[in-house]
């Protein structure tokens, strides 16, 4: 999931990043986990059917660059917020998995007049239980080794996603995107691990329908903090999809892809 | 040469209670404290005694381990700064990239130097890998940070007069303005350890001296670097004082003595590597070039020194690990380490560690003061004349 180059590239504030632009219709903003993704990604695959995609590498992550000053979440969201403007994107449906999900969820509390709707799958960001307990696993204290079965339901399945870890028969471009990856959502999210203390109370800014999305199975967040996150919005929609894990839509990516088509299918309150 | 005596003050009497990691997890219920109250006098102890041996005097601290309870090692120096009388006063180091505040670390250094007369040495270190989990400063960009806290560091030592404020990237203060200055004027002596070229071409660059930890065949290359920058630099030779080495140490009468003492030492180098694997190498400790290539290559856990699995005393001493003989032999074998590196000028010598008693400590040390030390003194003399008159 984070092997190979996406195949365009563009420059936005100033920065170079690759994107992966795929299919026709609305628009929808693809924003990709911690570990990065594949230009085959099949949930993606699945959306660009139905809507034109947008997807790049953050900055940081796979070949986008990051310039020094680019060191925090808030900054990643001032560069989505330039994407969208410069690709002049309007109705836009944003769509994040895990790490991206947060992104997402922070983008929205900055103003919803481009996006029409909101889909966190998986997402992190956001604090809810009390100062001793934590909703998210510290992936930093985890090994590279672990990555199978704590992401995935299946861990021979999780294990093939990621080359069967079998880094010396890869190339050194692809260790390097993993080596780079891994950096980055540390800088990004080290601590307070993988959520924004702020976040929570902003949520309610979030106008638009929210659709959040969990595997089942998640061993990173649990589906009770997914209930939690989709309670937190004004429109906020929970559905679980069965035998998935924290990157559940890698595993049923067409489970994953029917919620959120019929999810964008459905009429917002205002245009019922 | 000068010898600096060192010790991890180890919680060794747990070692054969524990399980798997001997840090960051490692349950601190293993650590009595009514054995460690023991452990540490005796620790201060023999660093007393190093002083009125002529042995000068070097700290670390870690966090979390059994294998070193020395929590801040300018804990361990303030206390020697009054106990002490002759020896020069090593931290080595401060993890600056631990402390979250530079300033106190500047104002606890300053008032040790004061304390002591003016017998402090400063090491600002980068932190190991697994010590971030305890301190929770970021892996990413470490680097970066530690510069910061250097330069921070310097300045406030340094300046005279009115306070000043400080508006980096990582620190901010308002008011600095240390009190009491440092005895030693401009500042004390800095040294900053290093295992690759690059960072030995930046100390040199300083000025500063450097060390080296269990380096082996690593340190040539690292003084060689050292020392071409230093020439650019500064347009002379660097003398042996700037370079520093750190080993294992064992002295004693007879091969049965020395024998029995490698058998307690070495332990620790069984002990010392258990880390969890999450905190050997967190992203961003090491660079995403450097990472990229370990994967590639397949390198997973810790390199063992670069020395064959079980290796024999000549090979430990070959390799710059452990240095174990009589008193003739301990002689020669850093001699001879010391030529292969261009000329080692601080011997850092871990010479407790394991399971070695106080008194087999206290004998190592009498025993290499009184007939390794002066020839190693006389050797490094005419050694730095020689790095001296081929430069001219």
């Amino acid at each position: 999931m984070f092997i190979s180059p996406l195949p365009e590239t563009k420059i936005v504030a100033g920065q170079q990043v690759e994107i992966l632009i795929r299919g026709a219709g609305q628009s929808l903003l693809f924003l990709h986990a911690g570990h990065g993704f594949e230009p085959d990604d099949p949930l993606v695959s699945a959306l660009a059917e139905h809507y034109r995609v947008y997807s790049p590498s953050h900055p940081g992550f796979g070949a986008s660059d990051r310039p020094d000053h680019v060191n925090s979440v808030e900054d990643l969201v001032f560069f989505y917020l330039d994407l969208i403007e410069q690709l002049d994107l309007r109705d836009l449906v944003v769509v994040g998995v895990s790490f991206g999900g947060w992104l997402a969820a922070e983008l929205a509390t900055r103003g919803t007049g481009r996006i029409a709707k909101l889909v966190l799958i998986d997402a992190v960001g956001v604090k809810f239980s009390g100062r001793e307990t934590r909703d998210i696993v510290d992936i930093f204290a985890t090994t590279i080794e672990e990555i199978p079965r704590l992401f995935f339901h299946d861990p021979q399945f999780g294990l093939k996603q990621f080359g069967g870890m079998d880094f010396k028969a890869m190339s050194l471009a692809s260790t390097t995107r993993f080596a780079r990856n891994r950096e980055s959502i540390l800088l990004f999210a080290w601590s307070p691990t993988l959520y924004n203390p702020k976040l929570l109370r902003r949520l309610y800014r979030v106008h638009v329908p929210v659709l959040v999305l969990w595997g089942a199975d998640d061993k990173v967040v649990a589906t009770s903090y997914g209930k939690q996150y989709a309670a937190a919005f004004e429109h906020g929609v929970y559905r679980e999809i069965a035998e998935a894990g924290h990157y559940g839509y890698l595993e049923k990516p067409a489970a994953f892809a029917a919620e959120v088509i019929a999810f964008l299918a459905t009429k917002t309150p205002a245009e019922v | 040469m000068e010898f600096w005596h060192f010790c991890e003050q180890s919680m060794h009497p747990a070692w054969d209670k524990i399980d798997g990691a001997t840090k960051v997890s490692v349950d601190n219920r293993f650590c009595e404290p009514e054995v460690a109250h023991k452990l540490y006098n005796r620790y201060l102890d023999e660093w007393v005694i190093a002083d009125q041996l002529g042995f000068n005097i070097f700290v670390n601290e870690h966090h979390a381990s059994a294998n070193c309870m020395s929590a801040s090692c300018l804990l361990t120096l303030a206390i020697l700064a009054r106990q002490t009388k002759n020896a020069r006063l090593l931290c080595l180091g401060v993890p600056v990239t631990n402390r979250t505040d530079p300033y106190r670390v500047a104002e606890e250094l300053a008032m040790i130097d004061v304390i002591s007369g003016g017998r402090l040495e400063i090491g600002l270190v980068k932190a190991s890998p697994f010590e971030l989990a305890m301190s929770n400063q970021s892996p990413a960009r470490i680097m970066d940070r530690y510069w910061e806290a250097h330069d921070f560091i310097v300045k406030a030592l340094t300046h005279q007069g009115p306070p000043f404020s400080w508006e980096g990237e990582f620190y901010n203060y308002r008011n600095v303005n240390v009190w009491p200055r440092p005895y030693q004027q401009p500042m004390p002596p800095m040294w900053i350890t290093a295992s690759g070229p690059t960072t030995g071409r930046r100390i040199a660059q300083l000025g500063y001296v450097m060390a080296t930890f269990f380096n082996g065949a690593g340190t040539k290359p690292l003084y060689d670097a050292y020392k071409d920058e230093y020439r650019k630099t500064h347009g002379r030779p660097a003398p042996i004082d700037r370079f520093a080495y750190l080993a294992m140490v064992a002295c004693g009468r007879n091969e049965a003595e020395v024998q029995e003492r490698v058998k307690k030492l070495k332990p620790y180098l069984e002990v010392q590597p258990r880390t969890p694997k999450a905190w050997s190498n967190p992203p961003g400790y090491e660079n995403v070039e450097m990472n990229a290539r370990a994967l590639h290559a397949g390198v997973t856990g810790r390199i063992n020194f670069g020395l064959p699995p079980n290796p024999t005393l000549a090979e430990m001493a070959e390799g710059g690990i452990l240095f174990a003989g009589t008193p003739d032999q301990l002689y020669e074998q850093m001699v001879k380490f010391s030529d292969r590196c261009g000329g080692i000028g601080r011997m850092l010598m871990l010479s407790q560690a394991g399971y070695l008693s106080h008194d087999e400590t206290v004998d190592t040390m009498q025993l290499f003061a009184a007939q390794v030390a002066p020839r190693l003194r006389e050797y490094a003399r005419l050694k730095n004349e020689e790095i001296v008159q081929a430069a001219e």
